[in-house]
């Protein structure tokens, strides 16, 4: 139940690895070879993206209202995460026994999920019990019922959830490198909230967030799978046209994360550290953002083609795990590592990877390198829509960060056309070596902590 | 919502990048399933070449991918006595190169393809697999024969990855009380079994572990007629024969294959109780554990019973242990369970409940036993048998949406002992099961002196949250 990086189009999925010969790449398939990807409007005015395909009797959808968990409010941290596991405990007529017993029934999957900036659906069903399996998703979305007893049950399993996650090295590092780099801007709030937040909750307040979020003006839908269009036309008004037109949003500011050099060290009886280094990244629709894209599998997103797990596994024998992501969220984006490694040795990881950082910002990747992670990059591309459902997670996303219905067509030219010095230059832009926003949890002995103020 | 803490760690060690795999549930495999629903299903083609290598070609032309999988036929439970962890070590520095590939670049060339790799390591099995477009498959296949007979070994490669596994084990067991506590109650569950050495590895085995070790394992057990081959995707079974009678076609056989007998369990007459204090633990938490048959070692009909046993007892929010713990008596946060049922050895059933607030230890043990007892008296209803039976059937029509979740399926089972045929034959079987098998098997599986369980409480101080984040304003650099 990791609230970060969903699979979006532009993080990496499963397990990614990589580096060079671009010329290969130009003769990898593309998915758009075999995929039609139509838009859909409904007789009432609701559109989805929809990839009509009947090689097997299943459909699915992914769905997301914009307005995630930064809608929360200050005093009701974890209110989207809340909603989002009691999606399926009852609705209409039935209570939270009969509405599973139903799901299973239908062998239908149902999973909402809260995001920092959107409310996610997943759905999946047997094309045999289409119409029914629509009935219960709109039951869901237009009736859930909060019951009494459900809502102490969800706030139960929140609340012991958040008492694992606290003594969970990384959650830990995570949660308080967004507070760090967030403050108070509502991406520094943890997204599944606190003890006391959720011990807090009403069902007033869950009511409240999904009249003001479920709505039809904020929503995006991606449908794959055993259904034509005039059908999924007719779906979409049945499923989701009881909800309201207009959402009601708060306004959320740009958050600027400030720059470090900062180091918080939270001491934890375990005897490997778990670390969290970042700054600040640009945006989604940033001009470089591609270049930093790239540059970001260069250092350690490309598993064992990144320069960080060369350095600091193969090399070294540090860490088992070391890798580095780009988050562009809607209202701030940073660039963000993680390591664990012994007590003894975290310090010593962490000087391999500023080190590294700094010859990257200062002399940018080679041109090997930047051939290698295109060749990978567009390579790989075609990998993201092997199934029904990652398909349409791939569509979600593109309608998510509004990249355009022919961005699958587009997307590996617009990696190829980043040149080196383009990515040079983003490496200076990007990349801030000493000021980065570093959180160390466990009993690191290197990186010795000084008491000083905050 | 339920809340799943347990039910995955129960599974395969993926060796290079942090996957932790459950077992995989039957249904995921079954292609002739009785489900009104399904169309004609892609056909599964087998065949053997000369040098014994098992090839399973599953089609699947939807998008212009493949998944390669090699699957050895050896696992943790094969290692020799006092060198545990050297199956997983292997595995790891099966990356580090051949003749052909140099020091460290396997994945690297997989990634200019275009491709994504990965290998993980259970007690039976040993699986390398490459996800790449269609025609980088020769590609691929030959990297993968190559690395069959090839492997070059540095004493340095050995050393470093000696290091990053001694690392991988702090992060998934050291720094986790569950995990830790899973051990120690799977080393009392199979008391003399193999499957009671934790896969990785003890810590101080694994620092013992030199190239000697890895090497003696690789050519013990890495050989053509001791591995599985399966290919997914958009390729045509004719294509699949030529390419790897090219590739994997020209390594010899072993001349004798490895016997896999492991020493058995013998009777137990005791449960056992495993108590774990640990101020990471965040809950009180409740395990349970019963030795029972798997798919390979049950009679006909016992574990197709066990798996709906399971499913109506333990998996999800329908379950009866969900519903009596969680919803009617409120003593327990979450709870769930699993049957372990893919290892050529016996297996086990697995019961977990996470304490609700001012539950004690002894309130939630004596909760779960009552779940069963209800399961080893009345059984299960036939409405519940029906549902779950359905609904565990329609799973497949799910897997079969993914060709590297269908080559993860078919190659487990395959390489644990079963044919094609058992597959396909499973739905029938499946649908053969009644509400009194189930109830024989609950009554004879689910036997105390067959059992472990596993306590894990918070000590009472929270030390480790007590403590304030120290902030440092510069990083100190030296």
């Amino acid at each position: 139940m990791r609230q970060r990086g969903f699979l979006r189009p532009f993080a990496r999925q499963g397990v990614g690895l990589a580096a060079s010969f671009a010329f290969l790449a130009a003769l990898a398939a593309t998915p758009a070879d075999a995929m039609d990807i139509k838009r859909v409007v409904s007789p009432g005015g609701i559109e989805a993206w929809l990839v009509e395909s009947h090689a097997n009797p299943l459909i699915a959808m992914r769905f997301a209202f914009r307005g995630g968990a930064a809608q929360d409010p200050q005093d009701k941290q974890g209110l989207a995460y809340f909603v989002s596991g009691m999606m399926d405990e009852g609705a209409g007529e039935l209570d939270s026994i009969a509405f599973q017993e139903r799901l299973q029934t239908l062998a239908m999957r149902v999973d909402f999920d809260a995001g920092r900036d959107v409310m996610l659906g997943n759905v999946q069903m047997l094309t045999a019990n289409r119409d029914a399996s629509f009935d219960l998703l709109r039951l869901a979305l237009s009736q859930p019922r909060f019951d009494a007893d459900a809502l102490e049950r969800v706030r139960g399993q929140i609340i012991a959830g958040l008492r694992f996650d606290e003594n969970d090295p990384e959650e830990v590092a995570s949660l308080a490198w967004d507070r760090l780099a967030f403050q108070d801007h509502p991406y520094g709030r943890p997204i599944k909230g606190t003890r006391a937040s959720i011990a807090a909750m009403t069902q007033e307040d869950l009511r409240d967030y999904v009249g003001r979020v479920f709505a039809r003006d904020k929503l995006v839908i991606s449908v794959v799978g055993d259904i034509d269009a005039e059908t999924l036309g007719r779906t979409l008004d049945h499923v989701f046209g009881a909800l309201p037109q207009a959402s009601s949003l708060a306004p959320i500011a740009d958050a600027k994360p400030p720059m470090g050099p900062t180091r918080e060290v939270i001491v934890m009886e375990v005897p490997q550290s778990v670390a969290q280094f970042g700054h600040r990244a640009f945006p989604r629709k940033d001009d470089d953002f591609i270049a930093a894209y790239i540059l970001n599998y260069i250092i350690g997103g490309g598993g064992f083609s990144s320069r960080l797990m060369e350095e600091v596994r193969e090399k070294r024998g540090l860490a088992y795990s070391v890798h580095s992501n780009l988050f562009p969220y809607q209202y701030g984006a940073v660039f963000v590592g993680n390591v664990a490694t012994q007590n003894e040795r975290v310090g010593q990881s962490l000087e391999v990877i500023e080190s590294e950082l700094r010859r990257l910002a200062e002399g940018g990747p080679s041109a090997e390198e930047l051939a290698g992670a295109k060749s990978y990059l567009t390579g790989a591309y075609a990998l993201r829509f092997e199934s029904s459902s990652s398909i349409a997670n791939q569509l979600l996303w593109i309608q998510i960060e509004d990249l355009g219905i022919d961005y699958v067509d587009r997307r590996n030219d617009i990696i190829e056309e980043v040149s080196l010095d383009d990515i040079k230059r983003v490496a200076k832009r990007l990349i801030e070596a000493d000021r980065l926003i570093t959180t160390i949890v466990g009993k690191p002995v290197e990186a010795k902590p000084k008491k000083a103020p905050g | 919502m339920v809340m799943s803490m347990f039910d995955q760690l129960a599974g395969a060690l993926d060796g290079r990048a942090g996957l932790i795999l459950a077992a995989f549930s039957l249904a995921s495999l079954a292609f002739a399933v009785a489900v009104d629903s399904t169309k004609a299903s892609p056909r599964v083609v087998e065949f053997t070449l000369g040098n014994g290598l098992q090839v399973l070609v599953i089609p699947d032309h939807r998008a212009p991918v493949v998944t390669q999988m090699i699957w050895y036929k050896v696992g943790a439970a094969d290692e020799p006595r006092g060198s545990s962890g050297i199956a997983h070590f292997l595995e790891h520095l099966m990356f580090k190169g051949t003749e052909a590939i140099p020091p460290g670049q396997f994945s690297k060339i997989v990634a200019r393809n275009g491709g994504e790799d990965n290998a993980f390591t259970n007690h039976d099995v040993t699986a390398y697999f490459q996800r790449v477009a269609k025609d980088r498959l020769p590609t691929v296949m030959a990297m993968e024969a190559d690395r069959m007979a090839n492997l070059r070994l540095s004493e340095e490669d050995v050393a470093t990855e000696r290091n990053v596994i001694l690392e991988e084990r702090r992060s998934r067991v050291d720094n986790d009380p569950s995990s830790i506590l899973q051990e120690q109650m799977m080393s009392a569950l199979y008391a003399n079994h193999p499957y009671g050495i934790p896969i990785i590895g003890w810590s101080h085995e694994i620092a013992a572990l030199d190239r000697e070790d890895a090497l003696g394992f690789y050519k013990r057990f890495y050989a053509p007629n001791n591995a599985l081959l399966v290919i997914a995707g958009d390729v045509e079974p004719d294509e699949v024969r030529k390419l790897a009678e090219e590739t994997f076609g020209k390594l010899p056989p072993h001349r004798s294959l490895n016997d896999r007998s492991r020493p058995q369990e013998p009777d137990h007459y005791a449960p056992v109780k495993v108590e774990l204090e640990d101020a990471r633990a965040g809950r009180m938490t409740v395990q349970r554990y019963y030795l029972t048959p798997s798919y390979a070692t049950a009679a006909p009909g016992e574990a197709e019973a066990l798996d709906l046993l399971m499913r109506i007892a333990a998996v999800g929010s329908v379950s009866k242990l969900y519903k009596r713990l969680v919803i009617e008596q409120k003593k327990a946060a979450s709870a769930g369970g699993w049957y372990s049922d893919s290892g050529l050895d016996d297996g086990r059933v697995a019961f977990y409940a996470i304490g609700a607030e001012k539950v004690t230890p002894a309130e939630l043990e004596a909760a779960i036993d009552g779940v069963i007892a209800e399961l080893r008296e009345t059984g299960v209803t036939q409405g519940e048998l029906d549902r779950a039976r359905s609904a565990y059937l329609a799973e497949f029509v799910y897997t079969q949406d993914s060709q590297s979740r269908m080559a993860r399926h078919y190659g487990w089972r395959l390489a644990t002992g079963m044919t094609v045929a058992d597959v396909e034959a499973w739905p029938e079987r499946l649908k053969q099961v009644t509400v009194d098998n189930i109830r024989a098997v609950a009554r004879k599986y689910l036997v105390e002196k067959n059992s472990v369980t596993g306590i894990l409480v918070p000590a009472p101080d929270q030390t480790s949250r007590g403590e304030q984040p120290v902030h440092v304003p510069h990083p100190g650099r030296s």
